[in-house]
């Protein structure tokens, strides 16, 4: 049944409104996550005090108006270690899945406009990948390659490419049945610029809203691997690495343990929600999950 | 009756002029996979058409699903590869083109295709869809292109500031003159138009048929017109041919088919056709059966198992086209014989 | 007299979009005779899906349905959710356009007719199996034992159609609603359903009102005619004579752009202008932009009259609209009859 009646051109709507951000739930989102990515960006100006100055005198002090957050079994400040590992914390989540998104969005884009044996040759092997548990994953290879920050943002990066790289296929194989794809090798384009001109700009919107929820996970993940060690090594502060050490603290002193996992909490839930407002827009037919 | 033959003001084909598109012993087969025991059967999309179209001049390939028609018209445009046969175009063979010769082709056959909602890029601009073959052509420079395509709009009705739109601001029957004014940009001489109108409304579609027609008339353009709806096709083709399971089975100046049709295929859909008069009521004693499927086509004959008058012959022997002057011929054993013998 | 199936007073249906209301049906009025085939036809946009939607009250929750839709004398409008449910499949059906989203691709064709019949009527399984046969085969299924347990894949659009049409009169409903039932098939096809319809209406005396932009169709096999434009009715007449005789400027327009062999090509008369915009609908006849017999007048809705007894027009051109409008005035002015 069509609605579509011709008319006048409609009011264009901002693309705030209309656009990216047309669901409350992504406008908040949205929000959130602006603000800790200032969080993390200016970390230097914000936190109040040196994340790693060790203080005796405050050992397991609870919150005040100077120390928010309380201190750690160190004296330090829960508040500008909080900040201080955010920014790293953070950094690993968003680094990482942009570098799964470079690599697995035009694998995903060639297997899918390609087909047949291109197809064949380029998701076997990514199919192989999907079928290992992530941690596993990740885990095996820092034990080979050994922790730190960035390898933990490479295991990451290793496990998500593989989603994304199917996302993209898959919504590839519907816009490559279009008819506008047939129009223009008739009108003379080249496959190359019709994968880059016609079905990247319709085909990538699934895999930018997966790739917002998988950031979320990555910074669950990145938590997982410093609180087994595995991940930012100290001095650095890790919201994982933070949580480890709360854990033995946490009936004396549970503001150690609470924050960074407040932290981590308001992060995936931001991410969440803006990605569930970029699906709206970007991704009505839920190809992404 | 509409069998009233009026002397229409179109442009008559040049007649000494050779066929712009000679199309000879075409095949097309996809093989299906299906089942779990790998490749299975092959479709006879395509089983063997001949045809030829002259510089300005509007040939009809009418047909059902199944019929292949669709399949023939993008193996003319060289977007499938045919299995078998080959296409001369303005005297040049094309069959097997690639590369930048291909290109040359494309140049000068272009396709309008039937649904304007998914035959232009929703996030393009309007202006950018229309020029896409001069873009890949290397047509012009980057300021001839916006003048070209500036005008195109305007040559088909739109108003050029619509270059700007986005597709989702017009509406079906405006898009389809987008998809038109893109195909006439690369100057070609040759459109092939899958259902150009079968997508609109019928007060849009008039529209757009007037246009087509008013741009054949100007242009000179030959124009192989792909089509279900009969209506339409009596009203702007010079010549039809009447395609079955993969083969053609009727073909002669357009007049003629629908005034005299000889092939029982062409007889059952021209009376199968719901008139826009209820004086005009189908006889309700048409045509039986479902198409057979193009996987196995029927032994002799394709038409045979639905067809009123099927002899014996039929099943054995496949027809041959038979010439009943004028460029009139059918391939049916049963109307050949109704011809004089010598 | 027969008496009156269906019967639409000044229903309205509004869809809530990020844009504004569309004003989808705009005060339409009708009654459907028990027996007849009531053609409803306009372009798309013009409502008549969504009205037949409303009747079935098949609209997503964004619509707002104002106005009585009376079947069998009851009001449909406003009833719960789990009667309309009751009353769907049972004594009301629709048949829609594409049949392999109405079937559902992961069962047997007759399990589907099958499962209609048990969701109606208290009767076991074999008994329902039994009547599922008989109904493909009434609707022109060769072999129906032996199709049966196929999945609708295995059939053709014109077989697919055929059963929908078989599960849509699986309880003998006294009224069937058919969205453009033959748009997608192949004429041939078309020509043997409409067939299948007409004896069907013939034997069973069902009700069917007739959606289609397709005037070929409506010449062929209703009774009766509906013209709707832009979410208005225009014009409801015979079917014989709406097409030798339209009264309203739209229905002549868009007979007159019928294709025509004796019409020489670019010169179909076409009409000029576009659909209004159904969010901020033109005041009145929403044709008006369009109509080359616009008045002043037509700034306001013109009522549907009874122009004769048969032939209703909605249109300031016709006297019994005006009469219909101010009775009074066009009495005291001694109007022509």
């Amino acid at each position: 049944m069509s609605l579509a009646v011709a008319s006048a051109a409609p009011a264009r709507r901002s693309l705030w409104r209309r656009g990216i951000l047309s669901s409350r739930k992504g406008r908040v989102g949205f929000a959130i996550l602006v603000g800790l990515v200032a969080v993390a960006v200016f970390a230097p100006l914000i936190a109040p005090h040196d994340p790693n100055a060790i203080d005796a005198s405050r050992i397991l002090a609870p919150p005040d108006l100077a120390h928010p957050f309380g201190s750690d079994a160190l004296g330090r400040d829960v508040l500008s270690r909080v900040i201080y590992a955010y920014r790293v914390s953070l950094g690993v989540a968003v680094g990482s899945t942009l570098l799964a998104f470079l690599v697995g969005v035009p694998l995903g884009l060639y297997a899918g406009y390609h087909g047949g044996w291109v197809d064949t040759v380029i998701m076997r092997p990514i199919d192989m990948v999907l079928a290992l548990p992530a941690m596993l994953l990740a885990v095996a290879l820092i034990a080979i390659i050994g922790p730190g920050t960035n390898i933990s943002a490479i295991a990451i990066a290793v496990i998500y490419m593989p989603i994304l790289a199917r996302v993209v296929r898959s919504s590839t194989l519907v816009v490559a049945s279009q008819t506008y794809i047939e129009a223009a090798r008739a009108r003379g384009t080249v496959n190359r610029k019709i994968i880059a001109r016609h079905v990247f700009p319709n085909a990538v919107g699934p895999a930018i809203v997966q790739a917002t929820v998988l950031m979320g996970f990555a910074l669950q993940i990145e938590a997982a691997l410093s609180f087994l060690g595995l991940g930012a090594q100290p001095p650095t502060p890790s919201l994982g690495s933070m949580l480890a050490d709360g854990r033995d603290v946490l009936t004396q002193a549970p503001w150690v343990e609470i924050f960074p996992g407040l932290a981590i909490a308001i992060t995936v839930l931001a991410f969440n929600f803006f990605g569930d407002g970029l699906r709206t827009r970007l991704d009505p037919k839920g190809v992404a999950r | 009756m509409s069998g009233q033959v009026q002397a229409v003001d179109r442009v008559a084909p040049v007649p000494a002029a050779p066929p712009i598109l000679e199309v000879t012993g075409l095949v097309k087969h996809f093989s299906t996979d299906r089942g779990l025991l790998g490749s299975g059967a092959t479709l006879h999309a395509v089983d063997g058409v001949d045809l030829r179209i002259h510089p300005g001049e509007v040939l009809a390939v009418v047909g059902e699903s199944g019929s292949g028609k669709s399949t023939l018209a993008r193996c003319i445009l060289r977007l499938i590869d045919p299995t078998a046969g080959r296409i001369v175009f303005d005297g040049r063979d094309v069959t097997e083109l690639r590369g930048r010769q291909l290109a040359a082709f494309r140049q000068q056959v272009q396709p309008v295709f039937q649904d304007p909602f998914s035959s232009i890029d929703p996030r393009w601009r309007v202006g950018k869809s229309v020029a896409e073959a001069l873009d890949a052509f290397q047509i012009g420079t980057k300021h001839e292109r916006r003048e070209r395509v500036l005008d195109l709009l305007d040559r088909v009705g739109l108003d050029p500031s619509l270059a700007g739109r986005r597709p989702h601001e017009l509406s079906g029957g405006q898009r389809q003159r987008v998809g038109i004014a893109a195909a006439l940009a690369p100057s070609p001489k040759l459109i092939v138009a899958d259902e150009p109108v079968s997508a609109l409304d019928v007060s849009v579609q008039a529209q757009v048929l007037n246009l087509l027609a008013d741009l054949q008339r100007d242009l000179g353009l030959a124009i192989v017109f792909v089509a279900h709806d009969l209506a339409v096709v009596e009203h702007m083709s010079h010549r039809t041919a009447v395609m079955y399971l993969g083969r053609i089975v009727e073909t002669g100046p357009t007049e003629t088919v629908f005034r005299d049709p000889r092939h029982p295929y062409t007889k059952a859909l021209l009376e199968a056709i719901p008139h826009p008069d209820p004086e005009r009521q189908l006889t309700g004693g048409g045509l039986q059966g479902e198409i057979p499927s193009p996987i196995a086509p029927p032994s002799g004959c394709r038409f045979r198992t639905r067809c009123p008058v099927a002899i014996d012959r039929c099943a054995t022997d496949d027809p041959a086209m038979t010439a009943f002057g004028d460029g009139h011929a059918a391939a049916c054993h049963v109307a050949a014989a109704t011809l004089p013998t010598d | 007299m027969t008496g009156t199936v269906l019967q639409l007073e000044h229903v309205e249906v509004g869809f809530a979009t990020a844009d504004g209301t569309v004003s989808a049906v705009s005060d339409v009025s009708l009654a459907v005779a028990e027996g007849e085939i009531f053609g409803l036809v306009g372009e798309s946009g013009c409502g008549k899906t969504t009205l037949a939607m409303a009747t079935m009250g098949l609209l997503p929750a964004s619509a707002t349905v104002r106005g009585a839709v009376r079947f069998e004398g009851n009001d449909l409008v406003g009833l719960e959710p789990e009667e309309l449910r009751r009353l769907r499949g049972d004594r009301i059906s629709m048949v829609f356009q594409d049949p392999m989203t109405s079937l559902d691709p992961a069962f047997p064709i007759g399990d589907q007719v099958a499962e209609t019949i048990t969701a109606h009527r208290d009767v076991d399984t074999k008994t329902a199996r039994a009547r599922a046969l008989a109904l493909l085969a009434e609707v022109g299924i060769p072999e129906p034992e032996r199709r049966y347990g196929d999945a609708p894949h295995r059939l053709s659009g014109g077989m697919r159609q055929r059963v929908v049409i078989a599960t849509a009169l699986a309880n003998e409903p006294a009224l069937l609603l058919a969205d453009e039932p033959t748009t997608a098939l192949d004429v041939t096809i078309q020509a043997q359903v409409l067939d299948l319809l007409r004896g069907l209406r013939r034997r069973l005396r069902t009700t069917i009102v007739l959606i289609t932009h397709d005037l070929g169709v409506i010449a062929q096999i209703c009774d009766r005619v509906g013209v709707m434009y832009a979410g208005q009715l225009v014009e409801v007449a015979a079917v014989a004579e709406i097409f030798r005789a339209p009264r309203h400027p739209y229905t002549q327009a868009l007979l007159a752009a019928l294709p025509d062999q004796q019409q020489e090509p670019g010169s179909l008369r076409v009409i000029p202008g576009r659909v209004p915009n159904l969010v901020t609908p033109p005041p009145g006849c929403r044709f008006a932009t369009r109509c080359p017999s616009v008045m002043d007048r037509c700034t306001v809705v013109p009522p549907l009259a009874h122009e004769t007894p048969e032939h209703l027009i909605a249109c300031w051109l016709s006297e019994a609209t005006k009469r219909a409008a101010d009775p009074a005035g066009a009495a005291a002015a001694g109007g022509a009859a």
